[in-house]
Order: C-alpha cells, then sequence, then structure tokens
C-alpha cells in the first residue's frame, strides 16, 4: 500500500527552525527564501510529490504549525 | 495526485490539539520547551481531562506556560512548584496535578521542594525540562551543566574544581522511595517524541492511582543559551548529553 501525503505549514507562526526539514525522512521540506512577517523563513514543501503524509515534520515542530494530510493511492 | 486534492479536511492526520491556545509560543525557534507544551496538551486532551487538570508553571523561561495550555494553572516561586503541587492534589485529590519546571528551578533553588515532595510520595505527575542551562536569565550555568560546557558564567568551560560536578538529580530522585514512575526522554526525533508523549501519559494515569510521584525528565536544548542554531543543538544533545543522561525508565512500579 503506498500513501501520498501533504503538509500546510501556518506561515505566520512558523518560526523558521528547520527542525522539520532535519527530520523529514524524504526531503519534501525546504526553508523559503521570503521571510514571514515577523522576519522567520517558514517551512515549506519544496517538493510536493515526494510528501508520504508520515507526520513526523508535525511531531517533532516546536510550535506546532504543520497540519498533515494523506490519502491511499 | 494533486496537492489540492490531498489537503480536505477527511485526509488530517495530525493537526494543532484544540488545547493549545492561538497565542504565539514566546520560546526561540527550535526550543524544546514548544515540543513538550504540545505533548502535554495532547495528552490532556486525549484523556479528556481539560477540566480536572491544574498544572503549575516555574519561574524560568516556561513562566508563562500558562498562556498556551487551556487548562487551570498556578504560578509558583522560584523552584517552589512540588509545594504548590503538594498542597493542591491533597486539597483536590480528584484533580490531575502537575508541575513543570527546568533545570535551574528544579534541581538548583527548588532541591529540596522536590526532593522532599518526591519523598513523601506525592500523587503529582513532575515535568523537568533539562537543558543543562538557566535559559531564561542569559545562559548562566545551572547544576546540570556538563563538565567543560561554555555558559555565561562558565566561559572557559565548566570545571569540577572549581564549580562541582554536574547533578544527576533524576537518578537521586529515583532512589526515593515515595516515587513510583521515573522516567528520562527526549524530543528531537519523531520516535522520541512519539516515546516522551507515551511517558508523560502513563504519569499522569498514575497519579490516580495513590502509586506515589511521577518524574519525567526531558533533554532538552536551549539554543540561545548554548549559542548553537537549532538543528545542530539537537545533534549537539545528542553526542554530548544523551551519554551523560542515558535515556530510559530507571524506574516503574
Ligand atoms: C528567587 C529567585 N532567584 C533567582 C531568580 C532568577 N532566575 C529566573 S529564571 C532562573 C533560572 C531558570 O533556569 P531553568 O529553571 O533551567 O529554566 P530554563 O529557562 O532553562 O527553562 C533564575 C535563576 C528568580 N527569578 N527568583
Ligand atoms: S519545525 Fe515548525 S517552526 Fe520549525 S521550521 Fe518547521 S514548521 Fe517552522
Ligand atoms: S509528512 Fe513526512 S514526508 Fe511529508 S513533509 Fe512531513 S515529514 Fe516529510
Ligand atoms: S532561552 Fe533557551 S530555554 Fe529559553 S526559550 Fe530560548 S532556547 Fe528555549
Ligand atoms: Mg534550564
Amino acid at each position: 500500500m503506498a500513501f501520498k501525503g501533504a503538509i500546510v505549514v501556518d506561515n505566520e507562526k512558523c518560526k523558521g527552525c528547520g527542525v522539520c526539514v532535519a527530520n523529514c525522512p524524504t526531503g519534501t521540506l525546504a526553508l523559503a527564501k521570503h521571510v514571514n512577517s515577523r522576519g522567520y523563513n517558514y517551512a515549506y514543501m519544496a517538493e510536493p510529490d515526494k510528501c508520504i503524509g508520515c507526520t513526523n515534520c508535525a511531531t517533532v515542530c516546536p510550535d506546532d504549525v504543520i497540519t498533515v494530510y494523506k490519502v491511499k493511492i | 495526485m494533486d496537492v489540492k486534492d490531498i489537503i480536505k479536511p477527511e485526509n488530517m492526520v495530525y493537526g494543532k490539539t484544540k488545547l493549545l491556545t492561538d497565542n504565539i509560543l514566546h520560546y526561540c525557534p527550535g526550543c524544546s520547551h514548544g515540543v513538550v507544551h504540545k505533548l502535554i496538551a495532547e495528552v490532556i486532551d486525549e484523556m479528556g481531562i481539560q477540566d480536572k487538570t491544574i498544572g503549575i508553571s516555574p519561574v524560568g523561561c516556561a513562566v508563562f506556560a500558562y498562556n498556551y495550555i487551556d487548562i487551570d494553572w498556578e504560578e509558583a516561586a522560584h523552584g517552589r512548584a512540588p509545594a504548590l503541587a503538594t498542597a493542591t492534589k491533597r486539597l483536590n485529590p480528584d484533580k490531575y496535578v502537575f508541575t513543570y519546571q527546568g533545570d535551574g528551578d528544579l534541581a538548583s533553588i527548588g532541591t529540596a521542594e522536590i526532593m522532599h515532595a518526591c519523598n513523601r510520595g506525592e500523587n503529582i505527575v513532575v515535568i523537568f525540562i533539562n537543558n543543562a542551562i538557566y535559559g531564561m536569565t542569559g545562559g548562566q550555568m545551572a547544576p546540570t551543566t556538563l563538565l567543560g560546557m561554555k555558559t555565561a558564567t562558565t566561559p572557559y568551560g565548566r570545571r569540577a574544581d572549581l564549580n562541582g560536578y554536574p547533578l544527576k538529580i533524576t537518578e537521586l530522585i529515583a532512589q526515593l522511595e515515595g516515587t513510583c514512575y521515573v522516567t528520562r526522554q527526549s524530543v528531537e526525533t519523531a520516535p522520541a517524541v512519539r516515546k516522551a508523549k507515551k511517558a508523560i501519559r502513563k504519569a499522569f494515569e498514575n497519579s490516580m492511582m495513590k502509586k506515589g510521584t511521577s518524574f519525567v525528565e526531558i533533554v532538552s536544548t536551549c539554543n540561545s543559551g548554548w549559542k548553537i542554531p537549532p538543528v545542530k543543538a539537537n545533534k549537539w544533545m545528542e553526542e554530548n548529553m544523551f551519554p551523560f543522561y542515558p535515556l530510559g525508565d530507571m524506574k516503574d512500579r
């Protein structure tokens, strides 16, 4: 069984710590070149096709700003 | 499959627990405090005990914990959370009572309070955030600071002859008859976070079984105090803190 996932980051609340990026097993995530209104380079899906919806990124996020979605394919 | 076909309410597998308020955490980026707040909120939510839980926040970076987890709170004087928790639990035995304390709060100024509360076997939960430093006040040495570790007050590294030895207070607490569950966890990877959450849940469940005190240490990072960026701080913790503060259960009865 294979899964496909996608995440949504609350850009304004993200602090750009990069812990989610380091914990993503598929290399989906990166920190944006742009910053939010508080000056942080927020996390985003740089390679959305790779996401498997494992929830690791959201699990380690200290600010709980990631929502994860997952479907069977 | 297009991303917008995946992002639908029915496909959601992880989202912010409603017990966390919408306030932006004041913690530095990547700080372990945030992860532990989330776990406590999730456990309280999943146990359905929001109206039956009273937290005692410390002096330290977590002094504002009451702004983030939507339960009843008290705010203790520095190190005195176990004393407040003792009174609160004894007067309200049907409530779940926990303290949330840093290593300066618990292992320095509050050593007497935590030792005696645990030795009396108060039916409370203690969440102990050990980041080996005084985060809030600008990164001074704590009792838990590792030998050789540079802090604002040990700029050339902690020296045993001058500063004494790092204190393994959790090992001491495990020796006390009053404790029923003593464990050391961490929150830097997804598997570690899931394990830490199970430990916190068990500690909350224990507190209603009149078995004594449950004590959960979380080996943590303080990026600002350590002057190491978040991802590297997690690595530094794994390489330097874990050998001295090994993870796992010390006591479970
Ligand atoms: C009676 C008293 N003494 C000293 C202080 C100064 N003080 C505030 S927080 C703190 C230490 C905090 O360190 P820790 O408990 O490890 O928390 P962290 O910020 O690292 O999470 C100290 C010494 C105080 N507020 N009150
Ligand atoms: S872990 Fe959370 S706060 Fe940190 S970069 Fe990722 S989304 Fe942002
Ligand atoms: S859900 Fe898993 S695969 Fe998708 S971005 Fe998060 S960590 Fe990466
Ligand atoms: S000073 Fe340290 S403990 Fe305090 S919020 Fe910043 S990183 Fe966390
Ligand atoms: Mg500390």
